[in-house]
């Protein structure tokens, strides 16, 4: 409770500084409130306190909000000169991040589906804004009103199957759901629509095919750093926010539900890699390869044991981290060259190895090279499912991973390997900060993941 | 048990300090692999021959997931450690006429290698042997890729998935075989005991063996190699054929046999025929190249495909050959690859039909050449004979028709390796060649090496053997008895 408090008042102090134009103050203000509420996270580590019967701040809700919390951060330090070159109104970017990031602590704790809605619409409206933010700009005015009339759509999708399942239960909260799983002797009729509703509404939240279809465009139209805040820190919340619904409150009822999720895992998996072979530029790269990862998120969920839950924490770890990498060497090529095709990655390593040395990191860590995060991440998806010897899906997966390999190391490819522009490229301080932790962190996860394994 | 750590990490140590050496990378680098190799040999001095693994480690590393960081070594590690720390300094001494750009990340690029490589040939658990195995493939992708000729990026990324696809599929069965581990571990000692029926151990044998094919390589999955060995930078080539491919072996020997012998028996005869119509395939191939590294990349091909074929033929001889073999094999081939390089950087070809008469100007560089060469067609007196001579003992015991086609071999190597022999040293010199100056400094130096390691080897082979013979009888032995068990 005292996280979202924290971060809804540093949100109000941030629009007020910008009110007074103090734009100097905004980032730091920012950064103390962030850092306060992830010390608030850390004192309720093991506290598991249920607060008003609406939110649950259990060690899994903790390590989520961790996650979310220090993403958002990192990307807080990138902001450096970036917003200041669009916009007057800085202080708005700010606000609505942090508001965008108290909806999604709700998402990652709530205990009652009210609540799972109330924190969704608190962050999806902030980035239906963030999305259109540059008001001149057609790709982002685009980008803006497909995310809206998409994820409205899908919040109609999401309540309908709350709906339904309070019909048949009488009840938001999910203890009381997952009692009445349990309990009853036969369940009713009205409830597995309503599953298979609230399936389809969150994975419109969290991108994964066959509903899909907004990702691309809109990460590709947002600004830069909306889309990294929009394919890190969004998408891990979206996942948590699935994950305790279906391994959480639904987990009885896996074997009806785990038909549909088998279909839109494949699915995923497939037309997020395959479609990511083909792409000339990075951005849209990124936003098909997130698909991609969204598809081996839900693969922990498959087959449900005991360690799905924190499968998830690792792999969204591994990827908000190695993504924060990837997007922030984006901008800074971006603002150099103006493009975000490939052929501006040519010769990066001759221009500033430090950079390209991250980007590959982050790179290898996407593809899933040992000694790096991505790889911990992925090899406990598939460790998980053949635990029931689902061997042919692993298969698959694998077969996907190799997919990956080829787009991944395109950018590699063209830093180490081609030629471009001799001119140098420099990174402010923050970057370099941003990029060495998130380095440091997918490198120590991928050496000794220990430290994370058993969180929840 | 520090030693064996030392061992493996020294090299590590040695890629971070190269890596910030700046223009001395060279010199630092050389220190390393240096000092490793002579770590190497104090470890093989204090090595008791018999069938126990010795300096071994065993800490916990991601407890969780019953994963340890376990080493050891036995007589088989112990020759292919050898083989590596022997190789590394030689090659990175073989890149002393080269100025590589960009030279730190050249040498610690190596010597990070040799760290994965050491872990891939001491470790127990299969989770560090994994690891390790990807380690070591890294390393040489971005030396290929980056120091490589023509047609790079393409050749490499070829290679690069090609192998990586491999060892996906091993994680899988690896990740199976722990499941099946009552004890929930990676712990090879557990794996041997595991009670697999044939149909387990047989998808479980083609998971490891493909992965272990495509890095040797076996016919059909060694579409990768010729282009690879000869777009790579010579020393990537040398790491590749002397080193890497040893992985492959190392780990058919290691974990494939002792793990799914009922796979094995089941499907060795088929991994025996791939292996002999590879030997065949190649050799054929290597009479019509033109150039003179893709005939000696085919010939490795050919050479390999016998070691294959001696393993899985599963008897003292031709396990005992396979472990000569692996060491011969892995300094002969550095040596023809040194000298081509040495041809290339003198006159700018490799082409055989443009060189001739070298020998006429170049004495030393040609005397050196024949006793690589004599090595290489395994002439008796040579390193190459011993194994070659036991790998076929081993193939015929298993069956007469297999060893009258794998004894080709040796008569097609001699041919076109003579043949190549005496189209680039002998004859007259031409334009190209009159200029051509023979070897001095460290090309002396290596090649006078690798020159006496042939002959020592070649004469007085028992000390290889004596090291390895105790851990392969053991090795033999459990499997039958395994095998007999299952019957």
């Amino acid at each position: 409770m005292n996280i979202i408090i924290t971060i809804s008042i540093t949100a109000f102090i941030v629009l007020y500084a910008g009110l007074f134009k103090a734009n100097k103050a905004l980032l730091p203000l920012t950064v103390v409130g962030l850092l306060t509420a992830l010390g608030f996270t850390f004192c309720a580590w093991n506290g598991n306190a249920v607060h008003f019967g609406m939110m649950q701040t259990d060690n899994f809700a903790l390590a989520f909000s961790g996650i979310c919390i220090i993403g958002t951060l990192l990307i807080f330090l990138l902001t450096q000169n970036y917003f200041h070159a669009k916009s007057d109104n800085i202080a708005e970017y700010y606000t609505l991040i942090l508001f965008a990031l108290a909806g999604m602590i709700m998402m990652v704790s709530y205990k009652n589906m009210a609540m799972l809605f109330v924190g969704l619409e608190i962050m999806s409206v902030s980035l239906y804004i963030l999305a259109g933010i540059r008001k001149k700009d057609f790709a982002s005015n685009e980008a803006s009103l497909k995310y809206f009339l998409m994820g409205a759509f899908s919040t109609g999708f999401l309540l309908f199957g709350i709906t339904l399942i309070y019909g048949a239960t009488g009840s938001f909260d999910l203890d009381k759901i997952q009692a009445y799983l349990v309990n009853s002797q036969t369940i009713s009729p009205i409830f597995y629509p309503g599953v298979i509703l609230m399936m389809i509404g969150l994975s419109f939240k969290v991108g994964a095919a066959p509903f899909h279809f907004w990702t691309p465009d809109v990460y590709e139209g947002a600004p830069s750093l909306i889309t990294t805040f929009m394919s890190t820190v969004v998408k891990t919340a979206g996942f948590a926010a699935f994950l305790r619904l279906f391994a959480g409150a639904l987990a009885p009822l896996h074997d009806f539900w785990v038909a549909p999720l088998m279909v839109i895992v494949c699915l995923t998996l497939f037309i997020g890699n395959v479609t990511a072979l083909f792409q000339k530029n990075f951005k849209r790269m990124l936003a098909y390869s997130s698909i991609s990862h969204a598809g081996y998120l839900l693969f922990s969920l498959i087959v449900l044991t005991k360690n799905s839950e924190n499968n998830v924490l690792v792999y969204a770890a591994a990827y908000t981290f190695a993504s924060i990498i990837a997007f922030a060497v984006l901008i800074l090529v971006k603002q150099k060259t103006g493009s975000d095709s490939f052929e501006s990655f040519n010769g990066l390593a001759k221009r500033n190895p430090l950079i390209a040395l991250c980007l590959t990191v982050a790179m290898l860590s996407l593809a899933g090279i040992p000694l790096t995060a991505g790889f911990i991440g992925k090899y406990l998806m598939f460790l998980n499912v053949m635990t029931e010897y689902k061997t042919l899906l692993v298969a698959f997966a694998i077969l996907n991973a190799l997919v990956g390999f080829y787009y991944y190391f395109r950018v590699i490819v063209a830093m180490w390997f081609k030629d471009g522009a001799e001119t140098e490229l420099s990174a402010p301080a923050q970057y370099k900060v941003v990029l060495l932790v998130s380095v440091a962190i997918t490198l120590i996860l991928g050496i000794y993941p220990a430290i994370i394994l058993n969180l929840i | 048990m520090e030693q064996l750590l030392l061992l493996i990490f020294l090299p590590l140590v040695g890629a971070i300090i190269t890596a910030f050496a700046g223009k001395s990378a060279k010199i630092v680098s050389t220190v390393f692999s240096v000092v490793s190799l002579v770590l190497a040999l104090v470890i093989a001095g204090n090595f008791i021959p018999n069938a126990s693994t010795q300096f071994e480690v065993n800490l916990p590393w991601i407890a969780d997931l019953g994963i340890n960081f376990h080493a050891g070594i036995d007589g088989i590690s112990m020759l292919v450690v050898l083989l590596t720390n022997l190789l590394v300094p030689i090659i990175i001494l073989s890149s002393y006429n080269h100025e590589y750009k960009n030279p730190a990340a050249f040498y610690a690029l190596i010597l990070f290698m040799q760290c994965g490589l050491l872990l891939v040939f001491t470790a127990l658990d299969a989770f560090l042997f994994y690891i390790g195995w990807e380690a070591a493939l890294i390393p040489i992708y971005f030396i290929c890729a980056i120091w490589g000729g023509k047609d790079r990026i393409r050749i490499n990324m070829k290679f690069f998935v090609y192998t990586i696809a491999g060892s996906l599929f091993m994680l899988m069965g690896i990740i199976y075989l722990y499941l099946q581990n009552p004890a929930h571990n990676f712990d090879i000692q557990a794996f041997y005991a595991l009670n697999l029926d044939s149909a387990q151990q047989g998808w479980i044998f083609w998971a490891f063996f493909i992965a272990f094919a495509i890095k040797m390589p076996v016919f059909p999955f060694h579409t990768w190699q010729p282009d690879t060995y000869t777009a790579a930078p010579t020393q990537g080539t040398m790491l590749l054929s002397g080193i890497m491919l040893k992985m492959g072996i190392y780990g058919v020997i290691r974990w494939l046999l002792p793990i799914v012998p009922a796979g094995v028996h089941d499907w060795g005869q088929i991994a025996i025929i791939l292996s002999i119509i590879g030997i065949v395939y190649a050799s054929l191939i290597a009479f019509t190249q033109k150039d003179a590294k893709r005939l000696v990349a085919y010939s490795s091909i050919a050479h390999v495909g016998l070691i294959s074929a001696g393993i899985f033929a599963f008897n003292q001889q031709g396990m005992q050959g396979a472990m000569v073999q692996m060491l011969s094999h892995g300094i002969n081939v550095v040596g023809l690859f040194f000298v081509l390089d040495i041809i290339f950087s003198r006159v700018k070809t490799n082409k055989i039909e443009e060189l001739g008469g070298i020998a006429k100007v170049a004495p030393q560089l040609a005397l050196t050449f024949l006793i690589i060469v004599l090595g290489t067609v395994a002439l008796p007196g040579t390193n190459g004979f011993i194994g070659e001579f036991l790998l076929l003992i081993g193939v015929y015991n298993y069956g007469i028709w297999a060893a009258a086609i794998a004894g080709l071999t040796i008569i097609f190597g001699a041919v076109y390796m003579l043949r190549m022999y005496q189209n680039v040293m002998l004859g007259e010199t031409n334009s190209l060649t009159i200029t051509f100056t023979d070897i001095k400094g460290t090309e002396k130096l290596v090649l006078y090496t690798i020159c006496a390691l042939i002959i020592v080897l070649g004469v007085y082979p028992k000390p290889i053997l004596h090291l390895t013979e105790a851990s392969v009888q053991h090795l033999l032995e459990q499997v039958n008895q395994k095998l007999n068990t299952v019957n």
